[in-house]
């Protein structure tokens, strides 16, 4: 079964149709690219997936189950099991510490509990994932663009998704920056993690992506293997 | 910013505890409306300090017009009244909403107003000094002013008293012109307005010589039965209130028909004005129209009935 | 202008010779006012967060309602308390009539509308990407509220000291509940409008003085928050 089944999937503000019958699945584990110029709808679809919007028409099954129109609870359940990287993240007015543990701290996780490591340990397991081993006690709202780009995603990782969706996690990073996230998702690829790969840089969906689906005006035009896509544009 | 917010509020809340030192105060509690006029000149106070002393307790002195302290025993809020209305006490005490009367002390109210007297009323009593002021005020209001307390206490209820005898209805008196004002304020604030518009008003004998230093006006009209002014102390009828704390209201009313209690009021006021500010009512009963029931000592009221 | 030279001299004086007295009714000023913002917070606080997290009908209405609150009368909020709390009132049996918790209640009733209203601004103020982030990292509807004050929480903390403030000079709540006894429930505000009526005025711009003063390092608190 595949852990995400999109289905028909529209999304309309007023008259504009901003997506429009989308039909995609992701296997587990696997990293999927999701291309497609400036405006074609990308974010609204992982706002979608992460069950932060809801959808005008269509429904998303994660993991075999239908999860809109379910209550809260139900989606908040789901919504555990992913977690987004938003294109411009923002820190919480708090230390690097405390931002990246947040996601657990929300989980009802408190300290190290027998056996398990302690969420310190975690932080700064995911802090040296990132490249940013010893960054801890920095406040986060004085980072750098591209620390905070990665901040966000250790903060993201650090919660093991089953799911990560990226939105354009390296558009507005140095080319450095960009490299190094590039690195660390090529060493995402294979484990139980799958990724939903935003993003408008074909090259870089070769690199990392095994398929890809590209999106045009909010429709999806194309689904396959990365280095069999060509693009529409 | 974390560190400067954490830092404010362990000072906020130290300050918190510190002060809840103050603000607890422990021991039994006896809650007592009065008039103004028993607060303002710091009578009140001094029986206040003994009271609490001898019975290890805590007199807490609402102070405010008669009308309103008669309203707080209505409702229970409050356990004892020391006021001076008769009217409004029979009526209290008629509507069971209080044990008995009981004299405690008296003065006379003063007719005062500008050493010129430009209403020209010295020497005639009070109710015929009130109708010239009206004469005068009507024609001349620019020189001839009078400010009522206007706030029903026992000495804006006096001064209607006072105009009906006159031959006056109230209601006509209080909107016949600008010279007729009303403070609807206690009565140090109201001499405070008559002294600066020179004006003239109807003050308990204890609150103008208290604020006498203050003033240029002078008493025009002293002494005379219409001017007489008794206060009286009255414990809320437990069985209107079964909350109120009847016994201690007792022992208050007790103390202050005692000849402890007698003694402090014969000599309050002595030291700093040079005659005392209210009569004791022990031997004065007939004088002051207190019935023999209402000078007894000690208080025959009964609060088992409750 | 002599007798306010001279009195504000002798105002000085008395401040400077840390009159027991003086200094009693301005520590159970402090802590009254202190305990009515306090629980008037933490009332206050999630309920601005539920109103401006929460999409109900006449929403747009009831903020309105609350700011026109914020210069509710005092002395109309002191009726109401009174006629709450009285002997003879719904809330009569808490015997709150005339105490200082009875001023605590009346006070936070009264700083209510403006803790709520400067709270709902203050969240309102929080960029919609902080909810996201949250929400988007598994937090539940309350734990995205609290992260969310978190994020506000200078200005939160601007509009307790408003609520503090406000408290603090207010006479009508103070007064009408309070019903200013010595040694109880006398508080700097009602020891001036009883000292001014005694003619004391000295001593009453001393604790007016000491009024304004606190007042004062109310806003340079508040000034340091926001500075940053």
């Amino acid at each position: 079964m595949a852990l995400l089944e999109v289905r028909s999937l529209s999304k309309s503000i007023g008259p504009a149709k901003i997506l429009e019958g989308i039909d995609l699945t992701v296997e587990r584990g696997e990293i999927l690219g999701l291309i497609g110029p400036t405006g074609s709808g990308k974010t609204t679809l992982l706002r979608l997936i992460n069950l932060l919007d809801e959808p005008s028409t269509g429904c998303i099954l994660f993991d075999g189950r239908m999860v809109f129109g379910k209550p809260e609870k139900e989606l908040l359940c789901a919504r555990r099991k992913m977690a987004m990287v938003f294109q411009k993240p923002v820190m919480f007015k708090a230390s690097v510490e405390t931002n990246v543990s947040y996601g657990l701290r929300m989980r009802g996780r408190v300290d190290a509990t027998g056996g398990e490591m302690s969420m310190s340990d975690m932080v700064e397991e995911a802090l040296a994932a990132v490249g940013l081993s010893g960054y801890e006690s920095r406040d986060a709202n004085t980072l750098s663009g591209g620390e905070t780009q990665r901040i966000a995603l250790a903060r993201a990782l650090i919660l093991q998704p089953e799911l990560l969706l990226l939105d354009e996690p390296t558009a507005n990073l140095d080319p450095g920056s960009a490299a190094s996230i590039d690195n660390l998702l090529q060493r995402l690829a294979g484990s139980r993690t799958a990724v939903i790969l935003a993003t408008h840089n074909m090259q870089q969906c070769r690199k990392l992506a095994g398929r890809v689906a590209v999106l045009q005006a909010g429709r999806l035009m194309a689904v396959g293997k990365s280095e069999e896509i060509t693009l529409p544009w | 910013m974390d560190r400067t917010f954490l830092k404010t509020a362990l000072v906020l809340m130290t300050l918190s505890v510190l002060c809840s030192a103050v603000g607890a105060v422990e021991g039994e509690r006896l809650k007592l409306a009065t008039t103004t006029s028993l607060q303002d000149t710091g009578l009140l106070d001094v029986i206040k300090d003994k009271f609490d002393e001898k019975y290890n307790v805590s007199l807490d002195v609402v102070s405010g017009g008669t009308g309103i302290a008669i309203q707080y025993g209505e409702r229970g809020d409050v356990d004892v009244l020391v006021v001076h209305d008769k009217e409004r006490e029979l009526k209290f005490i008629k509507d069971g909403q209080g044990l008995e009367r009981r004299c405690i002390a008296y003065n006379y109210f003063y007719l005062v107003g500008p050493k010129d007297d430009p209403a020209g009323v010295k020497g005639m009593n009070a109710s015929q000094a009130l109708a010239g002021i009206m004469e005068k005020g009507k024609s001349n209001p620019a020189k001839v002013m009078f400010i009522s307390r206007g706030d029903n206490s026992g000495t804006h209820a006096r001064e209607k008293l006072l105009w009906k005898k006159a031959g006056y209805n109230y209601s006509a008196v209080n909107s016949s012109g600008p010279w007729y004002i009303e403070a609807g304020q206690g009565m140090g604030a109201t001499l405070n307005i008559a002294n600066e518009k020179q004006a003239y008003t109807i003050s308990d004998m204890s609150t103008f010589m208290a604020y006498q230093g203050n003033l240029t006006l002078v008493p025009i009209i002293e002494g005379g039965s219409e001017l007489l002014n008794v206060y009286v102390a009255m414990a809320v009828n437990p069985k209107k209130h079964p909350n109120v704390n009847c016994e201690l209201a007792n022992e208050f009313i007790n103390y202050l028909v005692s000849d402890e209690g007698q003694d402090l009021i014969a000599s309050y006021g002595t030291e700093k004005f040079g005659k005392p500010l209210f009569s004791p009512a022990r031997g004065n009963c007939d004088l002051i129209g207190c019935s023999v029931a209402e000078c007894a000592v000690p208080s025959s009221a009964s609060c088992a009935a409750a | 202008m002599e007798e306010i030279y001279s009195g504000l001299l002798r105002a000085l004086e008395l401040i400077a010779a840390v009159d027991p007295q003086v200094v009693e009714i301005t520590l159970r000023s402090i802590f009254i006012s202190l305990s009515s913002a306090f629980l008037a917070g933490i009332i206050c606080i999630p309920l601005g967060g539920i109103i401006e997290f929460r999409q109900f009908w006449g929403k747009r209405a009831l903020i309105n309602l609350i700011q026109t609150f914020y210069s509710l009368p005092t002395v109309t909020v002191g009726l109401l308390v009174f006629l709450l709390i009285s002997r003879s009132g719904p809330l009569g049996g808490l015997n709150l009539l005339f105490s200082p918790s009875g001023m605590i209640f009346g006070q936070a009733i009264l700083v209510s509308p403006i803790m709520i209203g400067l709270t709902i601004t203050a969240l309102a103020g929080v960029s919609p990407q902080i909810r996201d982030t949250a929400k988007s990292l598994g937090a539940t509807e309350m734990q995205i509220i609290i992260t969310v004050i978190k994020e506000a929480r200078v200005a939160v903390m601007a509009a307790v000291l408003l609520g503090f403030g406000r408290a603090l000079s207010e006479v009508g709540v103070a007064m009408m509940i309070g019903g200013n006894i010595r040694g109880y429930t006398r508080v700097l505000t009602t020891s001036i409008a009883l000292e001014t009526s005694m003619g004391n005025l000295e001593l009453s711009m001393a604790l007016g003085i000491i009024l304004i003063s606190i007042s004062l390092a109310i806003n340079l608190l508040l000034n340091r928050f926001q500075g940053r």
